[in-house]
């Protein structure tokens, strides 16, 4: 008999297979079958839902609630919206103690004040205990549209801009969980994403906040769409020693990491070293890099290449199977 | 941000392979060097070596370093059989042995007998701690391992007959990387020109093992690290001894490996474990190829104490060729399964299921079309 397995949740290949061919089919709306993080209705209203299910709840730099509403936020702005609303269900296990729901509350909040946006309407279940895992939070989102995701206009030569380092989120996530006997001093990365709405207006062609799959999958779906392949510089790619020496030790690439703060936009190519300039001077851009770039030369349409640090060339492909469950 | 590492430096990188174009101009073509190691694989793919070093006149090939790969399907089954048919045992094994296909089906599929479970573990002492907390189930740790590997699952045996724990047993598939280096050159199937040895295997046995290749084959071969620059350093070094006629077991690992290896843990693999023949995937019985424990640890081999009585053959499952890409003669790509039928996802054979198995490293990392 076929069941769920734990990669349909990935953020990967066999996710996005998944949702294309069982969950699209099944409503057959058009809207829907964009598969965009949020969707844009009539009234430019862009729309989005996100459910949370991290484990463990807490983690350095973060927590579940925080990261509730920075997903769903970040899923609004790099859909060309400001996020407005949104709306908390939060499904809690039997036994959670009362004072992780109230840090937690105080988590959503203070993420909330930070965003700008207010959570406006909510629900509330408690399932008994071993039928949940603590607390699950699903946070839906509306955003005042205020620009349209172009990426028919992405040309040769375009450029692609990493707002910051990769991967810490799976990182802190690792090591809260004890696994791997990891120890590392790493923050989550959890952050809104709001400071690059302003780019919008600047020209910017396309953005994607790096989730599940990491920067390799959500480029590899940006081939899907244009015509023309892209080029990503190993060495370019900012990376934290903490991030770097993990990868090296558990033989993870970072290019596969989850991060919660970071997005990859494209940018056309005069306008990049004006929008990277700026993009630094934010406090969550400081690390910002040119990483690669649209290409008119090398590879095929479709193609998603990495040239080496060692100089060579290889394609990357999306993310396959599981690499960390619950993550997000 | 760069990485300040000369070992995969762009620049250092780049004059390492005009060196290596450089001295292969003087030979007589083809040159054609195997990396015995799954290790060595994942660097020539993953830095993008392989087209560059094709250019150079450099034609790598992968050979039967992935002992996930080479166990036979036969002793996957038993595994199978021992958690399926066996009621309150835990089968405690490395991830990737979970997903290998065999007639039976996948570790990963199989339904647990009543109180039995597959468990995944990232060290062979997980499973000890297993036994130690869990009493009134049978612990079975499944280990596999090339010489590298091989110390830490005889330490397993030897602390659990310390503590007399009688709930532990060890399924093992221990291969030693020599024997089928001999098989590989007897069978006279791939015209090669060197071996890269294993620089991790070598770390334990050291340089005395590979002696017979140059003594009797007149072959070149060199002990290799494993960023890329150790393994274009190797490559300069069997271009070397191909030209100066000198074939010999030479060492570029010297930062990790030392001539004599590491006696300690030498010794405690021959307190423990005994030669065997072994069957290998697609390579067939190799003499004195595989280690088993000693009598006086019968108690803790699975194979012993649970009456398993594994008779290997090392054929593949029907349509699936890994036997022929660990023996070197067929190139993951030309398998017709490869990239079709055959993917990460959904893999036909163990070359595509293990994280150093030559389909999955081609797959994961192939470079674009040219």
């Amino acid at each position: 008999m076929k069941k769920i397995s734990l990669e349909l949740g990935s953020g990967g290949k066999s996710m996005r297979d998944f949702i294309a061919r069982t969950i699209v089919p099944a409503f057959k709306n058009p809207m829907l079958a964009e598969l965009l993080d949020a969707s844009h209705l009539p009234g430019r209203i862009a729309f989005t839902t996100d459910s949370y299910v991290v484990d463990p709840i807490f983690f350095p730099g973060g927590d579940i609630g925080k990261l509730a509403v920075n997903g769903t936020v970040n899923d609004l702005v790099v859909s060309g919206a400001v996020p407005q609303y949104i709306s908390l269900g939060l499904i809690l296990e039997e036994g959670l103690e009362w004072n992780a729901l109230e840090k937690i509350l105080r988590s959503l909040k203070a993420a909330a004040s930070r965003a700008r946006v207010e959570i406006v309407a909510g629900d509330t279940k408690v399932v008994k205990q071993g039928q949940g895992d603590k607390i699950y939070i699903n946070t839906s989102g509306i955003g005042k549209v205020i620009a349209k995701p172009r990426p028919k206009l992405i040309r040769p030569g375009d450029k692609l801009i990493l707002t910051g380092t990769l991967g810490e989120h799976s990182l802190a996530i690792l090591t809260a969980r004890g696994d791997f006997g990891l120890e590392a001093r790493v923050q989550s990365d959890c952050a809104p994403l709001t400071f690059l709405l302003p780019f919008w207006k600047n020209g910017v062609l396309w953005m994607r906040d790096i989730t599940r799959g990491g920067l390799a999958t959500i480029l590899s779906e940006l081939t899907e769409k244009i015509p023309y392949p892209l080029l990503i510089e190993e060495d370019e790619i900012p990376l934290s020693k903490a991030v770097q020496a993990a990868s090296e030790l558990l033989g993870i690439d970072p290019l596969y990491l989850a991060c919660e703060g970071r997005a990859v936009l494209v940018v056309p190519g005069e306008k990049t070293h004006d929008v990277l300039a700026r993009i630094k001077k934010n406090p969550l851009g400081r690390k910002a890099a040119i990483i690669g770039q649209v290409e008119g030369k090398i590879g095929r349409p479709g193609e998603l290449l990495l040239r080496t640090s060692a100089g060579g060339l290889r394609l990357l492909e999306p993310l396959s199977s599981e690499l960390l469950p619950r993550i997000c | 941000m760069a990485r300040t590492n000369e070992f995969r430096d762009k620049k250092v990188i780049g004059a390492l392979l005009a060196r290596i174009a450089e001295n292969k101009r003087s030979l007589p073509s083809p040159c054609r060097i195997m990396e015995v190691c799954g290790t060595h694989t994942m660097t020539v793919h993953r830095y993008g070596l392989q087209s560059m070093l094709e250019k150079a006149g450099i034609e790598m090939v992968s050979g039967p370093g992935c002992p996930v790969c080479i166990t036979p399907g036969e002793v996957h089954e038993a595994a199978i059989r021992l958690v399926t048919e066996n009621e309150n045992v835990i089968l405690a094994t490395f991830g990737d042995m979970t997903r290998v296909p065999t007639h039976l089906g996948s570790l990963q599929n199989a339904v647990p007998a009543k109180g039995s479970a597959v468990k995944i573990v990232y060290s062979p002492e997980e499973s000890l701690d297993l036994a130690r907390q869990k009493r009134n189930k049978e612990i079975i740790f499944f280990g596999v391992g090339f010489e590298t590997t091989i110390p830490s699952i005889a330490v397993m045996a030897k602390a659990a007959a310390g503590e007399e724990l009688s709930n532990y047993s060890i399924l093992s598939a221990l291969w030693l990387i020599p024997p089928p280096l001999r098989a590989i050159l007897e069978s006279g199937e791939v015209k090669l020109s060197g071996f890269l040895y294993p620089g991790h295997v070598s770390a334990i046995i050291g340089q005395e093992p590979y002696a017979f290749v140059a003594r009797e084959f007149g072959f070149p071969g060199v002990i290799a690290g494993f960023e890329p620059g150790d393994i274009l350093l190797g490559i300069i070094s069997i271009l070397d001894q191909i030209r100066e006629g000198r074939p010999r077991v030479a060492n570029e690992y010297t930062r990790v490996v030392r001539p004599e290896g590491n006696p300690v843990a030498q010794a405690l693999m021959r307190e423990v474990l005994e030669p065997k023949d072994a069957c290998w995937r697609g390579l067939g019985v190799i003499p004195g190829s595989g280690l088993k424990f000693k009598a006086e640890y019968s108690a803790y081999d699975a194979e012993v104490k649970h009456d398993l009585r594994i008779t290997a053959r090392g054929i593949d499952l029907p349509g699936c060729r890994c036997g022929e890409v660990l023996r070197g003669i067929l190139p993951p790509s030309r398998c017709p399964l490869f990239a079709k039928k055959c993917t990460p996802e959904s893999p036909c054979g163990p070359c595509m299921v293990s994280f150093e198995g030559a389909c999955l490293v081609h797959y994961k990392y192939r470079g674009p079309k040219s």
